[in-house]
């Protein structure tokens, strides 16, 4: 019993830095924004207007849009992200002389940061300079794929796609190291082809890395700020301004408004904390964990 | 002898289409390399061979870009971040690992719940608390809010609880000490956890874009990042030099994943890093 308290003091002290720091920048600003979300805000202060503003907002076009967009954003990211990523590790799996060279250049794009990423997508696509925009024509070269209503977003996406796929393709090379040889090797004894031992072996021992995957895919799709910035400032009309763009963008309704800037960012929380729980209730009961 | 031609062309095969993947993915780090080498404006354009380089561009890049500041900022600013996040999360992991103290599971799930609140939806009222602070447009708005995660917590408490217990009380019993121990045993035995935090924790720090283009307005205190924004913006109609500035800023983190693989696969497949 004593014993119990006598390390009180020493937790206290090694807990506290941290306690500290996620008290004050995550716990904090959290309440603070619910309570800021139902105000409206000048440049120097802020008048409550009630609760009913997160309803309100909710339901404004701009967010519904914004959700939309976000939505549509992750759908197209998410499935040919992992599909590629699968797809590569797969390939560049075999013990092959030379395999390694392919391996890092299937792992190069994770050290690009999404700016640098963008600014190289923003230059590839423009209309102007663009080896891409000059080798697709048409609409790519006027008014050029990012101000393209009907292609923008999935411009946007290709930029993601190709800058997500190093992640990918490491999570799953590692993934895939981890199952079993003599798993194949029975499959193979038992008359199992490729793309049997693929579907049956594979993908379901990989299965936890494929949920890791999507799920961290899906919420960088959901966070996703830098790119729409960089590649296409939210346009055209809107096409690709996402949540946290919607959020924290330029030239919006909630630019200069502190209050709903707080609003959409706590709407977006709740938004990812629903997504989360669905993604881990619908996907964990068909992962397949080894014991 | 049929079969061997098979397996044969079936190898050929294989390499041919990893081949040609390898081109795409690689595609557009080529196009930016050569473009920041290559003269005039039309960079991107054919021919993809350039006929003639120069280091001119790049130069002009570093200078107009400030790029030099940008990247000991980034560099200075990750570092601290890195630091700090290692050691808050070695105290607070061992305290969660070895400690006896009453609520500990209470105060360990409130610590994981703060993994649910996403960045985007604290960085509002951070931005108001760092102007309040007069924090803007200093090192401390773009390190203090991060200098501990439940992430880091997290990940070494994991490879702490796989420690026998016996052995802290082995050495508790040897006069080593707590801190003894978590120094000289702990630390050392969850070394490769360690660093695939650190480089996790540099990563993701080094990465962050939205909270330094809130928190700075100065160039003084552009991150990489941020530096590359407001090249773009200013010299959009100059690619060669905003391609350039893509290249210097990239650079360094290609040479450090280079070094640090092991470390990077470990990190990624523990936790992920953001953009």
């Amino acid at each position: 019993m004593k014993r119990r308290w006598r390390d009180c003091g020493l937790a206290a002290l090694m807990l506290g830095p941290s306690a500290a720091v996620l008290a004050l920048f995550v716990v904090y600003p959290l309440i603070k924004a619910i309570w800021l979300g139902q105000q409206r805000c000048g440049v120097t202060t802020c008048s409550n207007s009630g609760f009913h503003q997160y309803l309100d907002a909710f339901r404004s076009n701009e967010f519904q849009d914004a959700l939309i967009v976000t939505a549509k954003y992750a759908l197209f990211t998410v499935p040919i992200g992992l599909v590629l990523g699968v797809g590569l590790a797969v390939l560049a799996d075999k013990y092959m002389r030379g395999v390694g060279i392919f391996r890092t250049v299937f792992s190069s794009t994770v050290a690009t940061s999404v700016a640098v990423a963008s600014v190289m997508w923003f230059f590839l696509l423009n209309p102007n300079v663009g080896v891409l925009a000059e080798w697709i024509g048409g609409v790519a070269k006027t008014p050029g794929l990012l101000q393209q209503p009907g292609y923008a977003l999935w411009a946007v996406s290709a930029s993601s796609i190709w800058a997500n796929l190093g992640f990918t393709f490491i999570v799953v090379t590692a993934g895939l190291q981890g199952v079993p040889k003599d798993l194949y090797e029975s499959a193979f004894v038992d008359g199992a082809g490729p793309f049997t031992r693929f579907t049956n072996v594979t993908l379901p021992m990989i299965s936890p890395t494929l949920l890791f995957a999507s799920v961290v895919l899906t919420t960088r799709a959901f966070q996703s700020f830098g790119e729409v910035d960089l590649l296409t400032g939210g346009g055209p009309k809107g096409e690709t301004t996402t949540l946290t763009y919607l959020a924290y963008g330029s030239g919006l309704p909630t630019s200069n408004d502190d209050g709903l800037r707080a609003t959409v960012s706590v709407l977006l929380f709740f938004v990812l904390l629903i997504l989360a729980l669905v993604q881990f209730r619908g996907l964990e009961k068909r992962v397949h964990y080894g014991n | 002898m049929a079969i061997d031609q098979v397996r044969g062309a079936r190898k050929v095969g294989r390499y041919a289409l990893l081949t040609v993947l390898a081109v795409v993915v690689i595609f557009p780090i080529y196009m930016m390399v050569v473009g920041s080498l290559k003269p005039g404006n039309k960079v991107l354009v054919n021919p993809l061979l350039p006929t003639n380089f120069t280091t001119k561009t790049l130069s002009e890049a570093w200078r107009s870009g400030h790029l030099g500041r940008a990247l000991w900022n980034s560099a200075l600013v990750s570092t601290i971040i890195t630091f700090a996040q290692v050691v808050t999360a070695i105290l607070a992991a061992y305290a969660f690992a070895f400690l006896k103290f009453p609520g500990k599971s209470i105060v360990f799930v409130a610590f994981l719940a703060t993994l649910l609140v996403p960045l985007e939806a604290t960085l509002t009222v951070n931005r108001r608390t760092m102007q309040d602070l007069s924090w803007i447009n200093s090192y401390k708005s773009l390190t203090i809010p991060f200098l501990a995660t439940a992430f880091g917590i997290f990940m070494i408490r994991q490879v702490f609880l796989q420690i026998p217990k016996e052995m802290h009380e082995a050495a508790s019993m040897d006069g080593l000490g707590r801190l003894g121990f978590m120094w000289q045993v702990a630390v050392p035995l969850s070394r490769p956890t360690i660093g695939a935090l650190a480089l996790f924790s540099f990563l993701s720090s080094w990465n962050q874009y939205l909270w330094p283009t809130l928190v700075t307005t100065d160039k003084n205190y552009n991150t990489v990042q941020t530096g590359l924004r407001a090249l773009k913006a200013s010299s959009i109609d100059k690619p060669n030099l905003v391609i350039a500035g893509t290249v210097i800023v990239a650079l360094p983190i290609f040479i450090v994943l280079v070094i640090f693989q092991r470390q990077l696969i470990r990190g990624l497949t523990a936790g992920a890093v953001k953009g």
